[in-house]
């Protein structure tokens, strides 16, 4: 068995109020995959801040080969070979690959008494690396111009050339595609070969139980325990994440699809390789899913019936009506509510309160004398909605950034309530969200399609899709290459309709 | 555990509300050098000082919360002084802009010089919102473009860049009259920060103001039009500006083209000082005011203790940084 390579013991962090960490450790191996799970707020991320010299740990040592080590910055953090993939990179877009890739320690060259960035050194050593991790690129390439996953790739590529023995991957494949996964998994295992460490952070349970070694489970800022991943199975992890066994992940649906209320007929993209003649018919209190590999173009298509793309032609017929959107308001006049992929970037205003955020768009419903603004009828169907949709709040008046991303989530879906919409866009609702919360949006969703409401979910988990949705639209390349009745809906034929026009991987 | 935890209630608190401390501080610190700076004039004098910058100053507010920033209001308060007085001089004052001109109603010389600042706010918001020029640049031009405009009416024969003077008394009255001992300046200053904040807490374009200000891709999802709000802003600020300018005008009795300027870059520091943030979305207009009022005591506080003026600038250079240091310290992540 692999030596203990980083140990975390006994760490606590108190917060105001919040007992954030209490008395966790935990042991990595060298040369092992070591997942992290637990729901939003169960500490993983306070605890890796706390690692990485974000955070400072109020109790407990961290010791890399059984020497304490004193870490107060993430650049101490690097000094002892831990390094942090993040979730989504932040490089600098329009800059070189060398250059993001040597930033912050910049090789240099004397000429004279005057020192110069040595620019060819620079580029030869990351070619280096871009040839050691087969990234497709050149150093000169500008940043802007890399694929999401080559991005990842070169931010692993930049740890392993700073020597990390420990590296930290929180949720890295949340925005791959399912073939780059397959090559970043496969790097993975190139970076065990070295002896280096990984935490690995992701809610997909399918793939810790593929790629990790030891899995730790963390639960309201404890450790509930680590086990052998060969010993666990998604519903043991499941039930050790909420302390309950969830006894049926999707909700019983009781209505069934009633009449057409909306129509797309030959719906194709003005501009070039965007969506090409898509046809498709959605029912009144159904829930449609949309599958496909991403690139697929699936957001370009509820984009474009939100009116934030524009159509060359095809037609969008509503209620039997031929409806004209050219924008965002005009959708939410014919009763159109878009849930967008990414909360913070498209959803959230972060530093204002719950009822600002929750009545955003509907605003001019509580206007009186043309301009007043009524204050108390707003607050009072914040907190219905905070009731009946259990956001987990101190009050309505509190910045929505302070709360976690499933109940941020669930005020965005309030926004829409609140227009009392009849079709509902939601592009990957369950996104970076805890696997209780995405339990209870799953409820609200079916809830919802019961009501009558009309519902197109996105989704690039097969689950959710089998799971929830009554008919599964799957897309490739701009097209729709097939629709699919939820229950004869396999993952094999949704992938294979996912691939039908087969340009394999849109990024390499 | 009690103490530490109140001691944090004590810091949190005095961060919150810093803006209001440092103004405390200011006058008590002032008092102390000179009691006699405690007193219904220097309060009448300061109010006075500081009307016309507080509405330019919320006209600012506007701009900056919404995540952009205006240049152009120094010289729109030129534009608008001198496009008003040159309306409204007294029909017996030899060197009249417009020799053969009736005397016009008092509102209407206003309202065409408001008119004037609205005009240029409208092509701020086209130029930021339609043509997506970044606002520095966009007002950065509109500032020379209105200076130049400014000065070619100026040199209009037969005025010919003379000051403009001998402006009639009920325009004058507006600048230095009194309603119950009250200085009508200062009540419209006041008029005006109710209704900016009005609009900022009360109104659909306020809440949309926040969200444009704090995530301006969600606020296009939530159906806002931001372009046309953000025209809206940039206008009510060359409005406020104009307004000012016109006030500034009936104050001083005459108008010159150089009126206002440097007053966008002071309206900036006030606003920035009473807690608006220049990347938008966070400000109130009650920190504006004090923002504004911080200035007009150290003005005319360090100069009533005999402060060496040159050494004024230092201390209101300090404050500046100072207070937006204190200031940030509310929007640090603290989870």
């Amino acid at each position: 068995m692999a030596g203990e390579l980083l140990e975390l013991i006994g760490i606590s962090k108190a917060f105001p109020g919040v007992k954030a960490l209490d008395q966790v450790t935990i042991r990595v191996r060298s040369a092992t995959v070591h997942a992290l799970m637990g729901e939003n707020g169960a500490g993983k991320s306070t605890l890796l801040k706390c690692l990485f010299g974000i955070y400072a740990k109020d109790q407990g040592t961290i010791s890399m080969d059984g020497q304490e080590v004193i870490i107060r910055s993430p650049k101490d953090a690097l000094n002892y070979g831990i390094a942090m993939i993040h979730q989504e990179p932040n490089p600098v877009l329009d800059r070189s690959v060398a250059e993001n890739f040597w930033l912050g320690r910049l090789p240099l060259k004397k000429i004279g008494p005057l020192r110069f960035v040595d620019q060819e050194m620079m580029e030869r050593d990351t070619q280096h690396w871009l040839n050691e991790f087969a990234i497709n690129t050149t150093p000169r390439t500008l940043l802007r111009e890399l694929s999401v996953s080559q991005v990842q790739f070169l931010e692993i590529a930049r740890a392993v050339s700073l020597n990390a023995r420990v590296m930290i991957m929180d949720e890295p494949t949340s925005s791959l595609t399912s073939s780059e996964v397959e090559r970043f998994f496969v790097i993975m295992q190139g970076l065990i070969k070295r002896g280096v460490a990984i935490v690995y952070i992701s809610h997909k349970m399918d793939e810790i139980l593929r790629i990790a070694d030891d899995v730790s489970i963390m639960r309201d800022g404890t450790l509930v325990g680590t086990w052998p991943a060969s010993e666990l199975t998604t519903d043991l992890m499941v039930s050790r994440m909420v302390g309950r066994a969830l006894s049926q992940r999707f909700p019983k649906r009781h209505t069934s699809p009633g009449e057409v209320v909306l129509s797309l007929k030959g719906v194709t993209s003005a501009k070039p390789r965007g969506l090409a003649n898509v046809s498709l018919d959605l029912h009144r209190g159904e829930i449609l899913g949309i599958g496909g590999l991403v690139g697929a173009r699936r957001t370009e298509l509820l984009e474009t019936l939100f009116g934030l793309r524009a159509m060359a032609h095809g037609q969008i017929i509503i209620k039997g009506h031929i409806a004209h959107i050219h924008s965002p308001s005009d959708a939410i006049a014919h009763k159109i509510g878009f849930l967008t992929e990414d909360r913070r970037a498209t959803g959230i205003i972060p530093l204002r309160s719950i009822v600002e955020n929750t009545t955003l768009v509907g605003n001019s419903r509580y206007v009186s004398w043309g301009f007043w603004l009524k204050g108390p009828q707003r607050l009072i169907d914040c907190l219905k909605y905070i009731r009946e949709l259990r956001i987990k709040t101190p009050n309505a008046s509190t910045p929505i950034r302070n709360l976690s991303g499933g109940n941020q989530q669930k005020v965005l879906l309030a926004r829409w309530l609140t227009t009392a919409p009849e079709i509902l866009l939601l592009d990957e609702p369950t996104r970076g969200i805890d696997i209780g919360a995405k339990h209870e949006i799953y409820n609200l969703i079916g809830d919802l399609a019961d009501q009558g409401k009309s519902i197109i979910m996105i989704s690039s988990e097969m689950p959710e899709l089998l799971g929830l949705a009554d008919r599964i639209a799957v897309m490739c390349d701009g097209r729709l290459s097939g629709i699919l009745a939820a229950k004869d809906a396999t993952e094999a034929a949704i992938m294979r309709l996912s691939t039908q026009f087969a340009p394999a991987s849109p990024t390499h | 555990m009690t103490t530490s935890f109140t001691r944090k209630k004590l810091y949190d608190w005095s961060i919150e509300y810093a803006i209001y401390l440092v103004l405390l501080g200011l006058i008590l610190t002032i008092s102390i050098q000179d009691p006699g700076f405690f007193s219904w004039s220097s309060l009448r004098n300061i109010l006075l000082a500081s009307s016309t910058r507080t509405i330019i100053a919320l006209g600012t507010a506007f701009v900056l919360v919404s995540g952009g920033v205006d240049l152009s209001v120094g010289r729109v308060v030129g534009l608008a002084a001198v496009v008003s007085a040159s309306f409204l001089q007294g029909l017996s004052y030899p060197r009249r802009f417009y020799p053969q001109l009736d005397a016009l109603p008092l509102w209407l010389p206003i309202v065409i010089a408001v008119a004037a600042g609205i005009a240029v706010g409208l092509a701020n918001g086209l130029i930021v919102a339609r043509l997506r020029v970044p606002p520095f640049i966009a007002t950065l031009g509109s500032m020379v473009i209105v200076y130049g405009l400014n000065l070619l009416y100026f040199d209009r024969p037969p005025n010919s860049s003379q000051p403009i003077g001998g402006l009639r008394d009920d325009f004058t009255f507006l600048g230095s009259g009194d309603i119950l001992g009250v200085p009508i300046i200062i009540l419209l200053a006041m008029i005006c920060a109710v209704v900016c904040w009005i609009i900022f807490n009360k109104t659909v374009l306020g809440k949309n103001l926040y969200a444009i200000g704090g995530n301006k891709d969600a606020a296009r999802v939530a159906g806002i039009n931001v372009e046309s709000t953000l025209i809206i802003i940039y206008a009510i600020a060359g409005a406020l500006a104009a307004f000012a300018g016109v006030l500034e005008a009936a104050r001083s009795g005459g108008a010159k083209s150089n009126y206002g300027e440097m007053y966008e870059l002071d309206a900036i520091a006030a606003c920035v000082v009473g807690g608006v943030s220049t990347t938008g979305g966070i400000g109130t207009i009650p920190g504006v005011v004090a923002g504004v009022l911080i200035f007009a005591v150290i003005n005319y506080g360090l100069t009533f203790i005999g402060m060496d003026p040159n050494l004024q600038f230092i201390v209101k250079g300090l404050i500046i940084v100072v207070a937006v240091a204190i200031d940030t310290r509310k929007y640090l992540t603290k989870s």
